[in-house]
């Protein structure tokens, strides 16, 4: 066993290290949830891209560098503690371009993922329904086959980068006659196509950060179908798998806030909060070095399965804490809005986004631990 | 970069697994707890066959000089088995006290069992009745000790010694020994809490309630879903630590106090989700749960305890 990231790895922290320090101008000053943010954004995105740093760990022809998962840790521990903000191009990175290695054609690889790592094309998740949250094998939204594709109806919502992205993945029902995860399809589709509303939702920030598609009669080429039709299900549970897993969230993006916390506290030592802020830096500690131990077993050429379940629990509970006492420790100042509350109110999001952690829970227990399924309940 | 248990480790940990499951743990601590050492002491000595006593023994001195991860994965392994007796005290402790002393030598062939008071962190010697050698560590300097008053621990198999210096004193590094003896206990822990959590899983799965298997009802999966979670992460902090250990790196207090906070909430976390999931009949002393829960309440405070280790913490870590 070692810890150690090696001479390569080492030597690109400093490049990385360095190219942060000469953009720190460039790093986006507004949420991507505005405006005018987006589009800092999307030439955040582009500075990176010129710099071969956008997508590292994709293969070369793509924008990627084909960089090692250690390099990726390497690299975002150095953009956190830069202080850079994230991304708004994360649902595309690191949903779709995952499923999109593994089930896409060449030809969609060619046209989707350079444009995704230049930021040319920001890509907005549609996974949810009104009626199908948790569950959302019990989705209704349509897919029927015309001459030369298909026509989309039906609603989505809580679509993270909705209203100001350009373009959306998610599934839809293209056998009304199979049931449940049975029969559904993998579709990428124009958010700007004809028939397609999007009505922003603001967050509880104020800020418009997803928002509720409808559908009408919106056509969408074969070529968009990522994988074979009414297969769409097992695709979307590769993407799943990538959103809870460590691909979406570094050790640095709690390492970071963590040392903060710490550092704030050393200002002002209050005993009251000993055990919490120590917990707070404990946790991200665990989280970075149980990522070192999936980086060695991904290495090797291991999976990762159910047990991104665990990770996700875990950073989602941790975010909230470390913002919560950052919050707390501040006294009769802690409702101030600031970079901490700010960061409060995205982190009390973790819980509910890419699979609440309830339903991790179960899979954990059932998948991990091997208890039995809970029977049906009566539906209302 | 290579932060996995490797192969030759998990055989290891397998072979002691297949000795202490054979041996009747549960008897022999019950046994302990009455003052009948001589089945645990038979432990003892098939730890001495696994070559477990003389890990962290150097080769000089007729040990293994192991490597500080290859002792963590023993002694998590002990704590899964509930090993009665001064195991991270003697496997872990000593052997950093009797550097360069011929008696470790007698460390290694589980001649000299020894049991260890550190000002500060562990102000008694565990079990110093069973023992064949007493050592206190204070400051820079070892000495020999004698037992005193006994105290009865919360876990009815542990008794803590008050202990007075009674023979030569030598210089020893001390603050590496305490090192050991607090990662050693949250490697316990660690094997504690898996082993609440294993046998809760499987009573889940086969208690039934309203018809249902109760490991089939989301109070109680998530329950031991959220224990899962807290053993799989604090794991690697004992680990990371036992690296920053075998490198006598800058970083050592902080990591080993990290995971001895870490195992020892994992560890009550599984002990008290493991009653709930048991019942009644886990509060019994018939039923071999009992065993475990207390051991770990025992151990969260042995080698410092959480809140000492926070305190510690926060006091080393630069940032």
């Amino acid at each position: 066993m070692d810890l150690n990231f090696g001479a390569d790895a080492e030597e690109f922290r400093t490049e990385v290290r360095e190219f942060f320090a000469d953009n720190r101008a460039n790093f986006p000053t507004q949420s991507y949830d505005t405006a005018e943010g987006f589009e800092q954004h999307r030439r955040w995105d582009q500075i990176l891209f010129d710099a071969g740093l956008s997508v590292i760990t994709w293969p070369a022809k793509y924008g990627g560098r084909d960089a090692t998962l250690l390099q990726w840790v390497v690299y975002e521990e150095e953009y956190f503690r830069a202080g850079a903000p994230g991304r708004a191009s994360a649902n595309g990175i690191s949903m779709l371009a995952p499923t999109l290695f593994s089930h896409g054609s060449e030809e969609q690889l060619d046209r989707v993922l350079p444009k995704m790592a230049s930021g040319e094309e920001i890509w907005a998740q549609a996974w949810s329904e009104p009626e199908s949250g948790s569950d959302l094998a019990s989705l209704r939204s349509t897919a029927i086959k015309v001459d030369g594709g298909w026509k989309l109806n039906g609603q989505k919502i809580w679509s993270s980068r909705a209203v100001f992205g350009d373009r959306a993945f998610g599934l839809f029902r293209s056998d009304p006659q199979a049931q449940r995860h049975r029969g559904l399809t993998y579709f990428m589709f124009d958010l700007k196509a004809e028939g397609v509303t999007v009505r922003p939702i603001a967050q509880l920030g104020g800020d418009t950060g997803f928002g509720e598609i409808f559908l009408d009669d919106v056509f969408v080429p074969d070529d968009d179908v990522i994988g074979a039709p009414n297969e769409g299900w097992k695709a979307a549970m590769s993407t799943s798998s990538n959103e809870r897993g460590m691909s979406l969230r570094s050790p640095a993006r709690f390492l970071a806030p963590a040392e903060r916390l710490v550092a704030a506290w050393k200002a002002n030592p209050d005993p009251v909060f000993t055990d919490r802020v120590a917990d707070a830096w404990i946790k991200a500690q665990a989280y970075r070095l149980h990522t070192f131990g999936t980086v060695t077993r991904v290495a090797g050429g291991g999976e990762l399965g159910a047990e991104s379940s665990v990770t996700k629990v875990f950073w989602s509970d941790l975010d909230v804490e470390i913002h919560q006492t950052a919050l707390d420790l501040r006294g009769s100042d802690g409702e101030l809005a600031d970079s901490w509350t700010e960061g409060y109110l995205f982190a009390l999001g973790g819980p509910i986004y890419a699979g609440t952690n309830e339903i991790q829970r179960n899979i954990i227990a059932e998948r991990l631990l091997g208890l039995p399924r809970e029977s049906q309940g009566q539906a209302r | 970069m290579n932060f996995e248990i490797d192969e030759d480790q998990r055989d290891f940990a397998k072979s002691i697994d297949a000795a202490l499951g054979a041996a009747d743990l549960p008897a022999a601590v019950r046994a302990w707890a009455e003052g009948e050492t001589g089945p645990g002491r038979k432990v003892w000595a098939t730890l001495t066959e696994l070559g477990v006593t003389a890990l962290a023994v150097p080769e000089e001195q007729d040990g293994i000089g192991a490597h500080p991860v290859d002792l963590m994965v023993a002694l998590e392994r002990l704590g899964r088995w509930n090993v009665p007796g001064p195991v991270a005290e003697s496997l872990a402790v000593a052997p950093v006290l009797l550097a360069g002393d011929d008696r470790a030598a007698a460390l290694a062939s589980g001649e000299l069992i020894t049991t260890v008071a550190a000002v500060g962190f562990m102000p008694r010697a565990v079990d110093a009745h069973f023992a064949d050698l007493i050592l206190i560590a204070s400051g820079g300097e070892v000495q020999e000790g004698t037992a005193g008053e006994a105290h009865q621990s919360v876990d009815l198999s542990r008794k803590l010694f008050d202990v007075s210096a009674s023979g030569p004193t030598w210089s020893g590094d001390v603050d590496r020994a305490v090192e050991f003896g607090a990662l050693a206990t949250a490697a316990l822990l660690i094997g504690a809490g898996q082993a609440l959590l294993d046998t809760s899983v499987d009573y889940a799965k086969q208690r039934t309630q309203f018809g249902r298997v109760i490991g089939s009802y989301q109070a109680i999966k998530h329950k031991l879903a959220d224990v899962h979670i807290a053993l799989e992460l604090a794991r690697p902090l004992v680990y990371g630590a036992a690296l920053s250990l075998a490198d006598a790196a800058p970083e050592t207090a902080r990591d080993v106090s990290a995971a001895k906070v870490a195992a020892c909430d994992a560890g009550l976390l599984a002990a008290r989700s493991a009653l709930q999931t048991h019942g009644a009949i886990g509060f019994t002393s018939e039923h071999d749960l009992s065993l475990w829960l207390l051991r770990v309440q025992a151990l969260r405070s042995a080698w410092g305890d959480p809140a000492a280790h926070r305190r510690r913490l926060l006091e080393v870590l630069d940032v």
